[in-house]
């Protein structure tokens, strides 16, 4: 094996050390492998690397070993497509025979493998927000401790309706299923509360001018709440302000249409923007603290919640370890002890696993301000043990069909 | 004669040395990687005959092999069977080809191009929009392999043997093809459209049936890759989709029977294997296609080819043949022109 990829590192000339990620320690006892697919190449690749430096964060802090054991990371880049998404997970099953995966980033690369991770005992801990995988499909080797795409929106539209009293709202997102669920739990906690989604605009994941999708916001609406994803958010908003909309109408976002890694390429836009997220970089606690101040001090960026999600999947591997003790090698068993999790200190505070695998924790409502140069994204009101269920009945909701572009159905468009 | 059978000694052993690769391969991870590449090869040749025979460049085939497994994976996912799921598939390919023919070939070149590339987005378009059917970019799963006369297909290397052996067909098929006289007329609409046509040929229907030829084995491809992969979404039918595809086919070397499957070996093993070790491997792959047009403009295998030939000492009596034969078109239409003239 090590043999194997020397040679070929060699044949192919490759500036090695530095790409050459994952190359098997020569420790003592087997170590244990973590398998990150993330996405480095092509238009996800921020989220991605922001992944892969919130696993190494967490990683250097622990110094490459949790629970007395040696940790040995492989790093794989999917390419962000559903095909490459596989091969990787073979690559990593198969090939490098890790012990767990951690991501992979977007909701379709992680239905191309759910499958595929189940027949082969491998237990996975996800970052992206596919609602059904924790819940109409859940899988008992899947794991997600960060949020599905509905959870922070559904609190979203609890705060909108209960704190900020609006009534008539638009949404905003790309037409994507992230986008449908996300939209779609605001919409329903909105109503439920008495308020009207009186507009839904769907622009193409690749829209090069906001405009005429602006222009069609309702001047009577009292709040767009947009879902946008990936370097969107930046380009949105500046329209949004450019076209004297954020004075009058007030926006709020989803976690990764405010993501905090994007706050530095944003300006007097977004200051005032309503976020809720899973997590918060100006949170305090302790473990986000260190994970905030390595991201700064190795890689330069502030920290996100994709570089959180990753760093909370290190703490999972570390408890599961703790609690699987001796079979942590039988995938089963770890995938059951990832279910037991239960952690008082993650970058996004106190979390639990429920039965389907997703997390119960704090979601932050945050208001973007200027301190400083800076802008942060200041925790204003946290709503705590948020389940991916909101309050409505577990099974009740699991009748339902997924969250989408048409469920549930927009009955108050104008 | 002698190069000939050099040629077919050397086809021999790497057929020998691709059917016994599970044997000798323990890695389940290369075995799963040589499938790859054996069906993306099979994609290829099919393109190949569009583009290499009959001069033809198609930027929608990811479209023809995206409805293969969206057929497949929604029909057993209905409830038919595989076999029932196959031949629909299959089918219903054939009956878009048919489309995307009829469509397409009002033009040629850069105009043939852009109605292929807007037919491939369509189907993207179907697959990503029309959530009920395809449930978007969510994509569908199929839940198992097929087990044809029982035979279970879930091993890596059964799987390997079964594309294997299809490989095998589409690689005798193309070079019946390419030696028949239907393969002759394919690549006398390429060179001499006009002639072929005053030569009493359909040379509308020739591009015709070429285009179905090619996509039949665009759907056995696309049976492959929805076996191999279990799960298609939306990107499989899109534009980077078929641009790989005519990498695969240019890189290695259009009209040839070995280039698409040189160039699907070199694109699936840089962008699984090599992108293991490197991060930046579209770099790599980027390099290595213009090193492969800079220096082999007709492709690797035509190009390794000459290469040999010139080390064989062979070269010179080639192109001396060549040029003769050059003069000799140039000197005909010469007399045409003279003829013309007077």
């Amino acid at each position: 094996m090590t043999v194997k990829r020397r040679t070929i590192l060699k044949g192919l000339g490759a500036t090695a050390g530095a790409t050459a990620l994952g190359m098997p320690a020569i420790a003592q006892g087997a170590p244990f492998k973590i398998g990150l697919m993330t996405v480095k190449t092509g238009p996800l690749a921020q989220g991605g690397i922001q992944m892969e430096q919130g696993l190494l964060t967490f990683l250097k802090e622990k110094n490459n070993t949790l629970t007395g054991r040696k940790i040995e990371l492989v790093v794989a880049d999917t390419g962000g497509n559903p095909a490459g998404a596989k091969t990787k997970a073979q690559e990593l099953i198969e090939r490098d025979k890790v012990n767990v995966i951690l991501g992979p980033l977007a909701a379709f690369e992680l239905l191309a493998i759910t499958d595929y991770v189940r027949q082969n005992k491998t237990p996975l801990i996800a970052v992206a927000a596919a609602e059904d995988v924790t819940q109409r499909s859940a899988n008992p080797f899947i794991i997600r401790p960060t949020a599905t795409s509905g959870q922070c929106s559904h609190v979203m539209g609890e705060y909108a309706t209960k704190e900020l009293k609006k009534t008539r709202a638009a949404t905003i997102s790309e037409d994507f299923a992230f986008g449908y669920e996300q939209m779609s739990a605001f919409q329903r906690v909105f109503e439920d509360n008495g308020g009207k989604v009186v507009k839904k605009l769907w622009p193409p994941l690749v829209t090069p001018d906001y405009t005429p999708f602006i222009a069609q916001i309702p001047k009577n609406a009292d709040c767009v709440f947009n879902g946008f994803a990936g370097s969107n958010p930046v380009k949105f908003m500046r329209s949004y302000a450019d076209l004297g909309l954020k004075d009058r109408i007030p926006l709020l976002a989803g976690w990764t249409a405010m993501d905090d890694a994007l706050l530095r390429s944003l300006g007097d836009e977004a200051i005032g923007v309503l976020s809720a997220a899973f997590y918060s970089a100006a949170s305090e606690f302790e473990s986000n603290k260190r994970l905030v101040a390595g991201l700064a001090k190795d890689y330069n960026v502030l920290s996100g919640g994709y570089a959180a999600g990753m760093y909370i999947g290190g703490q999972c591997v570390e408890a599961a370890l703790a609690i699987a003790g001796d079979k942590s090698n039988d995938g089963t068993a770890f995938a059951e002890a990832l279910h037991k999790v239960s952690l008082k200190d993650s970058p996004r505070g106190a979390f639990s696993v429920d039965s389907k695998g997703n997390a119960i924790g704090s979601v932050f409502i945050r208001r973007c301000e200027r301190q400083g140069k800076d802008l942060v994204n200041k925790v204003i009101k946290t709503y705590d043990n948020v389940s991916q269920f909101w309050t409505y009945k577990e099974e009740d909701f699991l009748k339902n069909p997924v969250y989408s572009r048409d469920y549930p159905p927009a009955k108050n468009l104008e | 004669m002698n190069m000939l059978s050099l040629r077919n000694i050397g086809i021999g052993l790497g057929l020998l040395f691709l059917a016994t690769l599970p044997l000798w391969m323990q890695h389940p991870y290369y075995i799963n990687t040589s499938s790859q590449i054996l069906y993306w090869a099979i994609i290829a040749l099919g393109l190949n005959v569009l583009v290499g025979y009959a001069g033809l460049t198609s930027l929608g085939h990811a479209g023809l092999f995206a409805i293969t497994g969206y057929t497949v994976a929604l029909l057993v996912d209905a409830g038919f069977g595989h076999l029932t799921a196959a031949i629909a598939a299959i089918a219903l390919t054939l009956a878009a080809t048919a489309v995307f023919a009829v469509l397409a070939l009002r033009a040629t070149g850069i105009g043939f191009l852009m109605i292929t590339l807007a037919l491939g987005q369509i189907v993207w378009g179907i697959a990503y929009r029309w959530v009920d059917l395809t449930n978007g970019d969510n994509g569908v799963n199929l839940k198992v392999r097929p087990m044809p006369f029982g035979i279970d297909l879930s091993s890596p290397s059964a799987f390997y043997w079964a594309t294997f052996i299809a490989f095998v067909v589409a690689l005798v098929a193309m070079q019946l093809f390419v030696r028949s006289p239907f393969g002759a007329t394919v690549r006398g609409t390429r060179d001499q459209p006009r002639r072929m046509n005053a030569l009493g040929f359909n040379v509308w229907l020739i591009q015709f049936l070429a285009f179905l030829f090619s996509g039949f084995w665009c759907a056995i491809g696309g049976l492959l890759y929805i076996y191999y992969n279990q799960f298609v979404a939306p990107p499989v039918a899109g534009l980077q989709s078929s641009a790989e595809v005519l990498l695969m086919v240019i890189s290695g070397g259009t009209g040839t029977l070995l280039g698409p499957i040189a160039g699907a070996a070199i694109v699936i093993i840089i962008k699984n294997v090599v992108s293991a070790w490197i991060e930046r491997w579209n770099l790599v792959l980027g390099l290595i296609f213009v090193i492969i047009i800079s220096f082999m403009p007709d492709g690797l295998v035509p190009g390794i080819r000459r290469l040999w030939r010139t080390m064989r000492g062979t070269d010179a009596a080639e192109a001396a043949a060549a040029r003769a034969s050059a003069k000799l078109a140039s000197g005909q239409t010469d007399a045409k022109e003279k003829g013309g003239v007077q």
